[in-house]
């Protein structure tokens, strides 16, 4: 009988081209997604060496993070941004692709919100892209995963890359979320578990019944952080709801060879009895709203709890992190999370940017007014097809009669590379997933929530309970 | 890649944990389409005091003599010893840039994050992984000691102090290999051409679906 396997040995073992007897693996990649960031030494370098792309239809290209969120018909302000932008343009004139979305394009977008939205990213595939949140795509059952530049430039021309086999890890969420609570909580909830370093090695499967009643949208919000929790991949097994997803979308198979590719996809789960190295369970309905408070994703508590104390921790190290972390972010030690006031109001990135994220946050805002004190509330819709969409639902309207900034797509203040940013001491309620420090702008203090928690402490001007707005 | 046998560096000690990609190079200094100049800027919101932007000139910015980079002792460092979970964040490989840009050749540390980790050896930067304990020692002796040296012998895979400890770590043989010889890793990939042309027709054949 065939040794039981998990979702992540089925996804490796069937991308091998070669494994040498110490483990060292040359992987086929099927996807190759790319931005403006990360590529342009890699072309740069594929140029120098006199390569060409090994398969240019498996390239699919936008430019996300310089893009500004309004005045497009001013073009990029920022020289160096537009430098930066244009290489891209020029690049992938010069080497091609399967598709490109540049500036100004319709289904222009944050590259994570963009490849499953087209369809480009199908389960089974191996998708990696010079971008830490790949492990987004990891949701249809792929095994995504962020590389370095170097790597872009392997992968460019080679279609793989060389690697060892990760560990296996199994984060089971079981029962049913309570009503308020989303994806982002449970996996802000798992970090706060596990720490930022708990996933280190290993390649993450989110399973349990709280995960299979996710849309989509809600297990790519899980995925993507399977970064923040350390691990480079993150995945949910395949079932009706990622089939069904896929269904007519752009580059999605159809005829004879979508149901072939579904049946496929089928199997794409962990066998039972599969071994993981590492099990994590927590149970859906003890998990309630989250609100970060540090410097680190780490750094979280629920809604009804308050910021620590360093004096009562006991290890140093994490002591003098929690009062560095309390320094920057300007809190004092036992301060509960409900008391903390904010500045601006971030809704966006590749994280929580998605038409689910929106419908969220826009029923929390509905008929109700961003408080006076609240300097700026901005929605920044993950891509042009999502901004669309909203529109057409009146979201849009929702937002603008409440006092949000609806803006164009692109991931925005998520890091502040464009013109959106916080000012040095302005404190934030982000959706977006890194709290760093000078992460949304030098100085800027990140608490990350999910949209519908943005939404409410928008309305409110500090943190509130999501669940007490209803 | 420039290759990596044998170092015999000052150390720089910076006792943070979760040190993430973002503070080792903040996300303006990202436009830059060249693998070289970070330098400067390695570590830019924590070592000058005003907020730094692409084309300032860096020689005028007031510094931060707090922040452990700007002390004469530690000038010249070429192996810096760090926390745990060293290089937390982003994958942007412009974070190695910036270290080696800066002389940086060698980071100590007891953990590291896995992107992080892996683009140090695309660029001839060396993380070793020492146990807590050791780091623990190290950091004590390098704050006490001005002018502390380490020697890293990637050969032997030992760390050296001065008065003639060795810290044995561990390395993947391949990578040691590469970083050895300074071995461009695509050339090596591209000797198995064949093998991966085969490998594709076959995916082709039974997922048509995956190409075109
Ligand atoms: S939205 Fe933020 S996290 Fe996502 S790709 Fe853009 S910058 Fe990175």
């Amino acid at each position: 009988m065939k040794q039981a396997q998990t979702l992540y040995d089925k996804l490796w073992t069937s991308h091998v081209v070669r494994e040498e007897s110490d483990g060292t693996a040359l992987i086929y990649i099927d996807r190759h997604l790319v931005h403006e960031v990360t590529s342009p030494q890699a072309f740069e370098g594929l140029r120098l060496a006199g390569r060409q792309p090994w398969r240019v239809d498996s390239i699919v290209a936008t430019a996300d993070h310089n893009t500004p969120t309004r005045d497009w018909d001013h073009g990029i302000r920022d020289p160096i941004s537009r430098i930066q932008v244009e290489t891209l343009d020029a690049n992938i004139k010069a080497f091609g692709a399967k598709a490109y979305f540049p500036f100004l394009d319709a289904r222009q977008g944050i590259v994570h919100v963009i490849g499953p939205e087209q369809g480009a990213t199908l389960p089974g595939m191996t998708v990696v892209c010079g971008d830490s949140h790949t492990s987004t795509h990891g949701a249809f059952a792929c095994l995504a995963f962020g590389i370095g530049t170097s790597e872009v430039e392997h992968v460019l021309a080679t279609q793989c890359l060389v690697m060892k086999k990760a560990r296996n890890m199994l984060v089971e969420v079981s029962g049913r979320l309570g009503r308020g609570v989303t994806a982002k909580d449970v996996v802000l909830a798992v970090i706060g578990e596990i720490g930022t370093a708990g996933g280190t090695g290993c390649a993450i499967e989110f399973a349990g019944s709280a995960v299979r009643a996710l849309s989509m949208e809600g297990r790519m919000t899980l995925c993507n952080m399977a970064i923040e929790a350390g691990a480079r991949a993150g995945m949910v097994a395949a079932d009706e709801v990622t089939i069904e997803y896929l269904r007519g979308r752009n580059f999605s198979p159809t005829g004879e060879a979508w149901e072939r590719a579904a049946a496929y996809w089928r199997i794409l789960v962990s066998d039972p009895g599969a071994h993981f190295d590492k099990v994590i369970r927590l149970d859906g309905a003890g998990i309630e709203p989250q609100v970060t408070w540090g410097t680190s994703p780490e750094m979280v508590g629920s809604i009804d709890s308050r910021v620590p104390d360093p004096a009562q921790i006991v290890d140093p190290t994490k002591r003098k992190s929690i009062e560095r972390a309390l320094d920057y972010m300007g809190l004092q030690p036992d301060t509960p999370i409900t008391e903390i006031r904010i500045d601006k109001v971030f809704i966006g990135s590749c994280t929580n940017s998605r038409i689910e994220d929106l419908r969220a946050a826009a029923s929390v805002v509905k008929g109700r007014r961003v408080a006076g004190s609240v300097k700026l509330a901005m929605v920044v819709p993950g891509s042009g097809l999502v901004k669309r969409q909203a529109e057409a639902e009146g979201l849009d309207r929702v937002f603008r009669e409440a006092g949000f900034d609806w803006r164009e797509p692109g991931c925005s203040m998520c890091l502040a590379m464009n013109d959106d940013r916080l000012e040095p001491g302005e404190r934030c309620a982000a959706t977006s997933n890194r709290n760093f420090e000078g992460r949304q702008g030098a100085g800027g203090r990140t608490h990350l929530v999910s949209p519908a928690m943005a939404a409410a402490a928008a309305i409110a001007g500090r943190f509130v309970d999501v669940r007490s707005q209803f | 890649m420039e290759k990596f046998v044998r170092l015999d560096g000052l150390v720089a000690p910076l006792d943070r944990a979760n040190v993430d990609t973002d503070a080792i190079i903040p996300k303006q200094f990202l436009k830059s389409i060249k693998r070289s100049g970070f330098g400067p800027n390695l570590f830019d919101a924590w070592r000058y005091l005003d907020p730094g932007e692409p084309g300032m000139d860096n020689l005028r910015r007031p510094l931060n003599q707090a922040f452990v980079l700007n002390q004469p002792r530690y000038k010249g460092a070429q192996i810096l010893l760090a926390r745990e979970n060293f290089g937390c964040g982003s994958s942007r490989e412009h974070a190695p840039w910036a270290l080696l840009d800066f002389g940086l050749r060698c980071i100590i540390a007891p953990s590291y994050a896995d992107i992080f980790f892996n683009n140090c050896f695309k660029n001839g930067l060396l993380p070793v992984i020492l146990e807590g304990g050791a780091v623990d020692q190290l950091f004590r002796e390098v704050e006490a000691t001005p002018g502390y040296r380490l020697v890293v012998d990637l050969e032997k895979q030992v760390v050296l102090s001065p008065r003639g400890q060795a810290f044995a770590f561990s390395i993947d043989a391949f990578r040691k290999h590469c970083l050895l010889n300074g071995f461009d890793e695509i050339g090596l990939t591209l000797q198995h051409a064949d093998q991966i042309r085969a490998f594709e027709a076959k995916r082709r054949a039974e997922q048509p679906w995956l190409f075109g």
